[in-house]
């Protein structure tokens, strides 16, 4: 499978077959190729950074089909008219292992370049927050509706049909992922035009980025079970969501109450925590809701003012307890008591929101308390967990 | 000559201010813990198992669980009820840095508000007095539940009961409405028979069921004798969770050896090394404080206030305004002053201590009291060992480069 411009030497062809094999099982290959859309995945730990798995999606768009990109650098996608400054900012995601997304001009195996969006995002160990692979997605970015009026050409980008090898551009750091996205219409002439002026991903394009990558995580994720490994993409320091210290992750783990531990000093609040009650009464992944605003829990029926009684409570730190219709993954919905609190850390400021819920239809043994009590057990729980490791400075992992 | 010193009382319930002045007979209109209210009411029980099993047990870890939901809930919801005087969640603590791991907490509102008192120091028992404020002045909104033996194999907790046997007064868990720690409260065993601050063999025992039922090393119960910092002469023990381990649990010890004879009550005696208070009494004003789920007993016998009296601690110190009590003497040590958190220091740390710990002679003296009343302390620990399945061994502590005591049971 691997071609002739994959590292001459045996060894690297051999972990750039395993790669994947070695830490999932054997049928994750299939699993991946039953996916829909274009993407790929590459092996930081090997030198020279290689894919080690194309979908049938990118053979699509790109023309080329796996065995020819395997064990390549992803970079083999760009070509003269690639933008630096996007090339750039794709390499500084790798180096800093987030997440990014970003238009830019690929180039296909017949020469022609087109715009795809390209998301790209870690694979992290979950246990240790070791970075395994990283995923790249491409998405054809179609042209605008055609203007009526003029384009003002930036400065002219020659784009030979050969011209891949040559003006590819020079990766000094192992980047990958430049990706190629091209489909049946984008426009193929684009070769041997002058650039056009940077497209622009829509919401849907965005969209269609981020549920691919999400399919291709709880693949991952299903073909590990054996091997017990668990990645996600977002559980990390760099992506801007504080990665929880293993004593705190272990004294949570304890606590047998259905919750989730938010942030609010970032953007949207997301969940930096959910417990396994959480996931089994809403039935979502770890990896699915971490990083996620609460909302998703919403839906048709629910109280929207509520809600905003529940978000002046926050804002004014305050405790509250609601009553609110919530809905699980297979959208079916469940009556919702709803504590929330604000958690202070060691410096008694608020670090964290705790949200229990507890389903009001369920049948519970809350061992004679009232179910509010049972609840706010939780609450005491996870103060005290928050606080005695903050005041021992081990509340989140030390970042690398 | 009286020996006192004047400090500042801890507001332990929001009755404590109150003047206690008479109380109408038959019901004073307060739900209150005392004869006039209490033996009508109804209040949550926690039965605790007779015979607690080892604590390594699967059964046991999810009794723990609910001892520990039971018991912060119920905590959680008289904060939300705004019974605290403060949220300590919201004062600031640390590790302070170094070896031993002293852990510090700023707590500028705790001792506010309430004007200095004259404690007598030199006298370790003292009768209860029944013009001063006890815990049968409490209303029971600060009380979480009843504590009683179930008399079988099993806990078990129900949300209303009445007051239990009309011929034995009840143990109650009550909040601490100025709590050093989350989940801070106290045990008052038999409420209302107005024990005074005086340890027995039965309420000794009642604590260390509790400490067994919480079943978690993190969840400690202490003593203050008169005279240690005892503010209340009404008989309690004080309970909280920190998930921290206490430098004192982890300081170095020596065993005593036991002489023979002695040697079957399976407790052990050491004496706590490298560590600031040594580690018993006749009018010796004493700490204890009971970790690792009841199976390890620290006992310090102390001389700070009667240093105090006498005008032997340094102004310094005395600025602080910090009461060396169990806690601060295992090493939980609650700052007034933002400067002294500031600039908390192990070295500062170990000052403090060291000056409550007995010298070495007088540790020894008061060792050798002990031991001769062996055959007593003996015979408790046998039963102890009975009930708790633990051994215990009272263990005497003596740090080197300091003048003091203290004795380890485990």
């Amino acid at each position: 499978m691997e071609e002739e411009t994959a590292a001459s030497d045996e060894e690297s062809r051999r972990r750039v077959a395993s790669s994947l094999t070695s830490r999932y099982s054997d049928w994750v290959v299939e699993s991946l190729d039953e996916l829909q859309g274009s993407f790929l995945l590459t092996d930081p730990s090997i030198p020279g950074h290689p894919i080690v798995y194309a979908s049938r999606g990118l053979a699509a768009l790109t023309g080329y089909p796996p065995a020819e990109v395997l064990g390549r650098n992803a970079r083999l996608f760009q070509g003269a008219g690639t933008d630096r400054a996007a090339v750039a900012g794709v390499r500084d995601a790798v180096r800093c292992q987030r997440p990014h997304q970003t238009p830019i001009l690929n180039y296909r195996r017949d020469g022609a370049a087109h715009w795809v969006l390209l998301h790209l995002a870690p694979v992290f160990h979950a246990a240790d927050g070791a970075v395994l692979h990283f995923l790249a997605v491409q998405v054809p970015i179609p042209p605008p509706p055609p203007p009526a009026r003029c384009r003002v050409a930036r400065p002219t980008v020659v784009v030979f049909a050969p011209c891949r090898e040559e003006a590819r551009v020079e990766e000094e750091l192992s980047c990958p992922c430049a990706s190629h996205a091209g489909e049946v219409f984008v426009d193929v002439d684009k070769r041997g035009l002058d650039a056009e002026e940077p497209r622009v991903a829509s919401e849907h394009e965005k969209e269609k980025a981020l549920s691919t990558a999400n399919s291709i995580f709880s693949a991952l994720n299903r073909y590990s079970k054996l091997t017990g490994l668990v990645v996600c993409g977002k559980r990390c320091d760099s992506v801007g969501i504080p990665a929880l210290s293993s004593s705190l992750n272990l004294s949570l783990g304890r606590i047998k109450q259905s919750f989730v531990l938010t942030d609010p000093h970032l953007p949207d609040m997301p969940i930096i925590y959910a417990s396994d009650a959480f996931l089994s009464l809403t039935g979502y992944s770890r990896e699915e809701i971490l990083g996620c605003n609460c909302k998703f829990l919403n839906g048709p029926g629910t109280s929207a003012e509520v809600l905003e009684e529940i978000n002046q409570h926050i804002c004014s730190e305050q405790a509250c307890t609601v009553h609110l219709l919530n809905y699980r993954k297979d959208r079916s919905s469940f009556r919702d008591l709803l504590h929330i609190s604000p958690i202070r850390n060691a410096s008694g400021k608020v670090a964290f929101h705790v949200w229990v819920h507890l389903d009001e239809g369920a049948k519970h043994d809350f061992n004679g308390l009232t179910p509010e009590v049972w609840q706010l057990g939780a609450v005491g729980a996870v103060r005290v967990a928050v606080r005695s490791l903050s005041a021992s400075g081990s509340l989140l992992r030390p970042s690398q | 000559m009286k020996l006192t010193i004047k400090r500042v009382p801890t507001v332990v319930s929001n009755y404590q201010e109150d003047s206690a002045g008479d109380r109408p007979r038959g019901g004073c209109g307060r739900n209150c813990l005392g004869d006039c209210c209490l033996p009508d009411s109804k209040l949550p029980l926690y039965a605790f198992k007779a015979s607690p099993k080892k604590p390594s047990s699967q059964e046991d870890a999810a009794n723990n669980e609910v001892f520990v939901n039971l018991l912060l809930g119920l905590w959680e919801e008289r904060m939300a009820r705004g019974l605290f005087r403060y949220d300590v969640t919201a004062c600031e603590t640390k590790v302070i840095p170094g070896n031993v791991g002293f852990v510090a907490q700023l707590n500028e509102g705790r001792h506010l508000k309430k004007r200095p008192t004259e404690f007598r120091v030199d006298r370790v028992l003292q009768p209860f007095d029944a013009a001063k404020f006890n815990f049968t002045k409490v209303g029971q909104e600060e009380v979480l539940f009843q504590f009683e033996n179930s008399g079988g194999d099993e806990s078990f907790f129900v949300e209303s009961s009445p007051i239990s046997a009309a011929d034995r007064a009840p143990n109650v868990v009550a909040i601490n409405v100025s709590p050093i720690e989350y989940g801070h409260v106290l045990l008052i065993p038999r409420v209302l028979d107005r024990l005074p601050q005086r340890i027995d063999q039965e309420s000794f025992l009642l604590a260390l069921h509790m400490a067994a039922e919480a079943a978690s090393p993190y969840f400690r119960l202490g003593y203050n004798s008169l005279g240690a910092f005892a503010t209340i002469n009404h008989l309690h023990f004080q309970a909280y969770y920190l998930t921290v381990p206490f430098p004192v649990e982890k300081a170095a010890t020596k065993r005593i050896f036991l002489a023979e004879g002695t040697m079957n009550s399976g407790v052990k005696v050491s004496k706590l090394m490298n560590y600031p208070v040594r580690g018993l009494d006749n009018n010796v004003p004493y700490n204890f404080l009971i970790s690792d789920c009841g199976k390890k007993i620290f006992l310090f016998p102390q001389c700070y206030a009667e240093k105090q009296a006498l005008g032997e601690v340094s102004q310094e110190l005395l600025d602080t305004q910090v009461n060396p009590a169990v806690w601060e003497i295992s090493g939980h040590i609650v700052l007034k002053r933002r400067s002294d958190y500031e600039e908390a220091s192990e070295i500062s740390a170990w000052r403090l201590l060291a000056e409550v710990s007995l010298s070495e002679e007088r540790f020894e003296e008061v060792k050798a009291y002990i031991f001769d009343a062996a055959g007593l302390v003996q015979s408790d620990e046998e039963e102890v060992n009975e009930d708790e399945d633990a051994a215990y061994t009272p263990v005497s502590i003596a740090p080197p480069a300091v003048a003091e005591g203290c004795l380890v049971l485990q």
